[in-house]
């Protein structure tokens, strides 16, 4: 276990640093004067202000360097500030990041919650018409855009309760019921095409599950086909379905920030979209960055999480 | 098993021909021109003079449907053929350099990997400004891990087999081993991975298109189509739903052949 650690630990290292070298890279490799497209066609603004900036983001330093001062500064909690706003970088991004930390929260707890029950019904069915049915299915539950379903749900809900409040967004804390009112409908737009996919792979591997010896040996000491399938078979093949949740996390975040236009709610994604548009380079820099070290970070704690249930892991 | 496995790779053929096909053959498809606009027929719903109905400048939703499909599938080609070239061949030569070589792909790759594709597809896309090419460069470049990571396991067991053996023994050189020995035998799993890659680019594609990051106006794209059909969503629902509609099924139908390959070319998948 201890070396499981430290080799996690070693990879977590490299990859951090690796990620945050090609955030780096986002902004040096713009082509052309990055200071002159923030600027814009702006005439007003004088050499001083230019001059300004680019000591301001580094630019007029040697390339190592000016990654060591980004690195520094950025280890001093100073990410820099949001051209568009004035206000630091990482003030908008705590701002914002409430919402889409909710939805991605919400969106996994859902869909794992769904798709264990629909993964041991789908493993339970054998029948060959059954099986050609489900994967169907599973694979056009994949397909789905979420953006799109979000689209027709609001369109369904608002054509048979056209009083329900929808979109826009109240917060968790000052107004409990309206915030949960506003995120079911993201919350299933995002959630389903990774049900189907997670229940596809509980699916898979419950099916393999069943084929191993200690399931056999249950059966045959007389033990009743649900207790086979949920302590024996679930069990185990609930080990890589943990991984697969920790990797389905990323695609969840990936959905609540295309679906955070659909419902107008002021999440990252709509704070990096405004971005974008107003070539604010720091704040998508920024916002890119810390939310992928965040998601390396659940990705490494899922895999801990993985060796300390599973005994196999363990020693290796 | 096996009439299920051919249903599944029967389903994904017939709807990725049958969408090239209306792709290819847009312009003597389409009733009109995807940017004409008849004032008098706005938001008209599905008619006999419109099949699929007209949105809110009075445009023909099947027509742009059809010139949209052009635009989402160049775009997503040409990204995961470019990712299939570069990761690809970033693969290949990790397996077959192995050492220093192998552990420096691998570890570009984990790090380039770490990112959340449409994070990463934001990021190049601040970099390069809005576009269907600019969009086409990020797809591309978040999916260059993923060919990389493919290529180099199957690879890594081909280098070691006894024809790549004899072919060293008879004296070629190492890229006619690799052109002409190696490559033949990744056929499949290229295949494989790029129709399903391809499945995920479209929805990519289509999610930076709605959110205006891109293909740009006048250029028909169906992410755009649903992003400005969603402002009169409850005046005429239909442009929503037949572009969006368009959107899961050309994703559907590579990954329905995606599926259906992997299964054919991996018995031990069958009924899996």
């Amino acid at each position: 276990m201890g070396r499981a650690v430290l080799h996690r630990g070693g990879d977590l290292l490299f990859v951090s640093f690796g990620v945050s070298l090609v955030s780096f890279l986002m902004i040096r490799l713009i082509p052309g004067d990055a200071v002159q497209l923030m600027l814009g066609a702006n005439a007003e603004v004088t050499q001083a202000q230019i001059d300004a900036l680019r000591h301001g983001l580094g630019l007029d330093q040697s390339f190592a360097r000016q990654y060591l001062i980004w690195l520094a500064r950025m280890l001093h909690g100073d990410f820099g500030t949001s051209l568009s706003t004035g206000r630091p970088v990482l003030t908008e991004i705590a701002a914002a990041s409430g919402v889409t930390v909710e939805l991605t929260v919400l969106g996994l707890a859902a869909a794992v919650l769904l798709a264990i029950p629909l993964g041991c019904a789908m493993a339970a069915l054998r029948s060959p018409r059954a099986s050609l049915v489900m994967r169907l299915l599973s694979i056009a539950g994949i397909t789905v855009p979420s953006f799109w379903l979000g689209i027709m749900l609001l369109y369904g809900v608002s054509v048979l309760a056209p009083g329900w409040a929808l979109v826009g967004w109240r917060d968790l804390t000052t107004d409990p019921g309206g915030n949960l009112r506003r995120v079911v409908l993201p919350v299933v737009s995002i959630a389903l095409p990774v049900v189907a996919s997670l229940a596809r792979i509980l699916r898979a591997t419950m099916t393999d599950a069943l084929r191993q010896d200690y399931v056999r040996t249950a059966r045959a000491k007389g033990l009743g086909e649900r207790a086979v399938l949920l302590r024996h078979a679930l069990r185990n093949a609930l080990i890589p379905f943990v991984t697969q949740v920790g990797i389905m996390a990323g695609y969840l975040f990936a959905g609540s920030v295309v679906v955070e236009q659909v419902f107008a709610l002021p999440g990252l994604g709509r704070l990096m979209v405004g971005a974008v548009a107003d070539r604010d380079y720091a704040l998508v820099q920024a916002a890119t960055m810390l939310a992928t070290l965040v998601f390396v970070c659940v990705n490494a704690a899922v895999d801990l999480l993985y060796a300390a249930i599973d005994p196999r892991v363990r020693t290796t | 098993m096996t009439g299920g496995a051919s249903l599944v790779l029967r389903l994904g053929v017939s709807v990725v021909v049958l969408l090239a096909l209306a792709a290819l053959l847009a312009p003597w498809l389409a009733p009109v021109g995807p940017n004409e606009q008849d004032i008098l027929a706005r938001l008209h719903a599905p008619a006999d003079a419109h099949w699929l109905g007209t949105d809110n400048f009075g445009r023909d939703v099947l027509s742009r449907i059809l010139f949209g499909l052009r635009t989402l599938f160049a775009v997503s080609a040409l990204s995961v053929l470019g990712a299939l070239a570069i990761g690809g061949s970033l693969g290949l030569l990790a397996a077959w350099y192995g050492g220093m070589v192998d552990r420096m792909v691998m570890r570009l790759a984990d790090v380039l990997f770490a990112f959340p594709i449409i994070l990463l597809a934001i990021g190049v896309i601040a970099m390069l400004g809005p576009g269907a090419s600019s969009a086409a460069a990020a797809i591309g470049v978040a999916y260059v891990p993923i060919f990389a990571r493919t290529l180099r396991a199957p690879a890594l067991q081909l280098r070691r087999a006894e024809y790549v053996d004899a072919a060293r023994a008879i004296g070629a050189g190492t890229p006619r081993i690799v052109l002409r020995h190696l490559l033949p035998n990744l056929t499949s799993v290229i295949f494989v991975q790029a129709s399903l890659s391809l499945s995920t680019a479209i929805l990519v594609e289509a999610s930076l298109s709605f959110l205006g990051l891109g293909t740009q106006p006048p250029t028909p794209s169906l992410g755009r189509m649903l992003a400005e059909s969603r402002t009169f969503l409850t005046l005429s629902p239909w442009p929503s739903l037949f572009s969006g509609a368009a959107i899961l099924l050309a994703s559907l139908g590579f990954n329905l052949l995606g599926d259906g390959l992997a299964e054919r070319l991996d018995p031990r998948l069958r009924g899996a």
